[in-house]
C-alpha cells in the first residue's frame, strides 16, 4: 500500500509551495543519507521524501497527482546517487579528512599500533622518502647523499634518465627490514627541457651570426659542442645534436639535443639602423604576410 | 570523467563561479589542470552533496567547511573501521570470541 505523498512530507493536502518545502528542508536535515551514514532507514525515508517533494514541487504533476491522474510510483524516480557510495568505497580515502595512514587512530589504538604512537613506523614496514634531483643529475645519472630522520645516511644511486615521480626501491633500508621508497622529484634547469629521451634547448644566436653564418659553441647535458648555423639561419630553425639528450640506459637508446634557434637582435647600433633604412629589399621583406585569421 | 561544462549539464542548482570557488577553497579536488579539470563520478556527487548541503538544508557558504570537514571525518572513521572489522576477521576464532565478549560488556 503506497503512502500518501502529502503525509510523507507531513504537510495537509492544500499546503502552500512555501510550506512544502520548509517540510522538504526539516525531513532532509534529519534523514539525508550523508548525515545518517550506515543507517538504511534513514536513506529509505529520504529518497521517499526526495521523491514526494519532486513530484509536488511541480505545480503541474502535483495538480494530476491530486486529481488522481498520476500515483506516488510517479514520483519513484529517486534522487541520483549518493555521495556515500563513494565516500564508503576504499578509494573514498580521497576526500579524507585526517590525510593518510593511521593519524587519525594513533591516539585510539595506541597500544595496536605501539610502534608508531612511540614515534617511528610499525616494524617491517616500507618508509617513503622524496628526493630532489638536479635536472642535469636526473639525465645523466648521479648518486645523492640522503639524510635519514633517524640521522643515518644514505648514498642513492639515482640512473640516468630519471624522470620526476621515479621511485627507487632500497632493499632493506626501510624500517624493521622492510623497504625504503624513495620519489624522486626532478628540478627544472634554468634552459634545458625534457622532452622524453630528447634534450630542448632554445639556443639564442646574434644576428650577424644568423645572416652569415658561424661555427658556435652549444651548451649540451655533457659539456659544450661546437655546432656549425648555416647562413641565413633563423628563428625557429631547429637543428639536432645525435646522442646529444639522455645518454642510453637500461636498454633504452641515447637521446638528441633538439636546438632551436632564436635570433637575438642585441644592443642598439646606428650603422645597422641606417643600413636597414636603407636598404629596399629588407624594408620590402613582411613576416606576416599570409597571417590571415 | 567529464570536464567542468559536463558536470554543470549533470548537476542542477549550481554555477560554474560555484563550482571554481569550491575547487579554489578544496572543497572540491578534481584532476587536471586548472579550467582543464577532469572529474570524476565522486567529484560530481560530492558537488551535489554541497549543492543539497547549501540549497535544501540551508548550510551558508561560510559554514560548509565545518560541514564538510565532519562529513569527511565521519566517512573517514567509517572506512577504517571497516578495515578493522576485516583484519579482526584473520584473528584466529578465540582471540574473536574473547573480542566480542569484550564489545559486549
Amino acid at each position: 500500500m503506497a503512502e500518501d505523498l502529502y503525509k510523507i512530507l507531513g504537510v495537509e493536502k492544500g499546503a502552500s509551495a512555501e510550506e512544502l518545502r520548509t517540510a522538504y528542508r526539516g525531513l532532509a536535515k534529519k534523514h539525508h543519507p550523508d548525515l545518517n551514514p550506515g543507517n538504511k532507514a534513514a536513506e529509505e525515508r529520504f529518497k521517499k521524501v526526495a521523491s514526494a517533494y519532486e513530484l509536488l514541487s511541480d505545480a503541474e504533476t502535483r495538480k494530476q497527482y491530486d486529481a488522481g491522474e498520476i500515483d506516488e510510483s510517479g514520483a519513484m524516480k529517486g534522487p541520483p546517487p549518493g555521495y556515500r557510495a563513494y565516500a564508503e568505497a576504499p578509494h573514498g580515502a580521497r576526500y579524507a579528512h585526517a590525510g593518510e595512514d593511521f593519524s587519525g587512530f594513533e591516539d585510539i589504538f595506541s597500544n595496536l599500533f605501539g610502534e608508531r604512537a612511540r614515534g617511528g613506523p610499525a616494524p617491517g614496514r616500507d618508509a617513503h622518502y622524496a628526493l630532489q634531483a638536479g635536472f642535469l643529475e636526473a639525465v645523466n645519472g648521479a648518486t645523492k647523499r640522503l639524510t635519514l630522520p633517524d640521522g643515518q645516511t644514505l648514498d642513492v644511486k639515482i640512473p640516468a634518465g630519471t624522470v620526476t615521480g621515479d621511485v627507487l626501491r632500497l632493499r632493506g633500508k626501510g624500517v624493521g627490514g622492510g623497504d625504503g621508497l624513495i620519489e624522486i622529484a626532478v628540478a627544472e634547469h634554468a634552459f634545458f627541457t625534457r622532452e622524453g629521451q630528447n634534450i630542448g634547448l632554445v639556443l639564442p644566436i646574434s644576428v650577424r651570426e644568423a645572416v652569415l653564418g658561424a661555427k658556435i659553441s652549444v651548451p649540451t647535458p655533457r659539456g659544450a659542442v661546437v655546432m656549425n648555423v648555416k647562413a641565413g639561419a633563423d628563428t625557429g630553425v631547429k637543428m639536432r645534436l645525435k646522442g646529444k639528450g639522455v645518454p642510453a640506459h637500461g636498454g633504452v637508446a641515447a637521446g638528441d639535443l633538439i636546438v632551436t634557434l632564436a635570433v637575438h637582435v642585441g644592443p642598439a647600433d646606428a650603422a645597422l639602423e641606417g643600413f636597414l633604412k636603407e636598404n629596399q629589399a629588407v624594408a620590402d621583406f613582411d613576416p606576416r604576410a599570409g597571417m590571415v585569421p | 570523467m567529464m570536464t567542468l561544462e559536463g558536470l554543470l549539464g549533470q548537476v542542477e542548482g549550481v554555477a560554474a563561479e560555484d563550482v571554481r570557488r569550491w575547487i579554489a577553497a578544496r572543497y572540491v579536488r578534481p584532476g587536471g589542470a586548472p579550467e582543464a579539470w577532469v572529474f570524476g563520478e565522486m567529484d560530481v556527487a560530492r558537488v551535489r552533496l554541497i549543492v543539497e548541503l547549501r540549497d535544501v538544508m540551508e548550510i551558508s557558504e561560510p559554514a560548509l567547511p565545518t560541514v564538510l570537514s565532519l562529513l569527511d571525518q565521519v566517512y573517514d572513521l567509517r572506512r577504517r573501521m571497516r578495515r578493522l572489522n576485516e583484519g579482526f576477521a584473520r584473528l584466529p576464532a578465540e582471540m574473536r570470541a574473547e573480542l566480542a565478549r569484550f564489545m559486549m560488556e
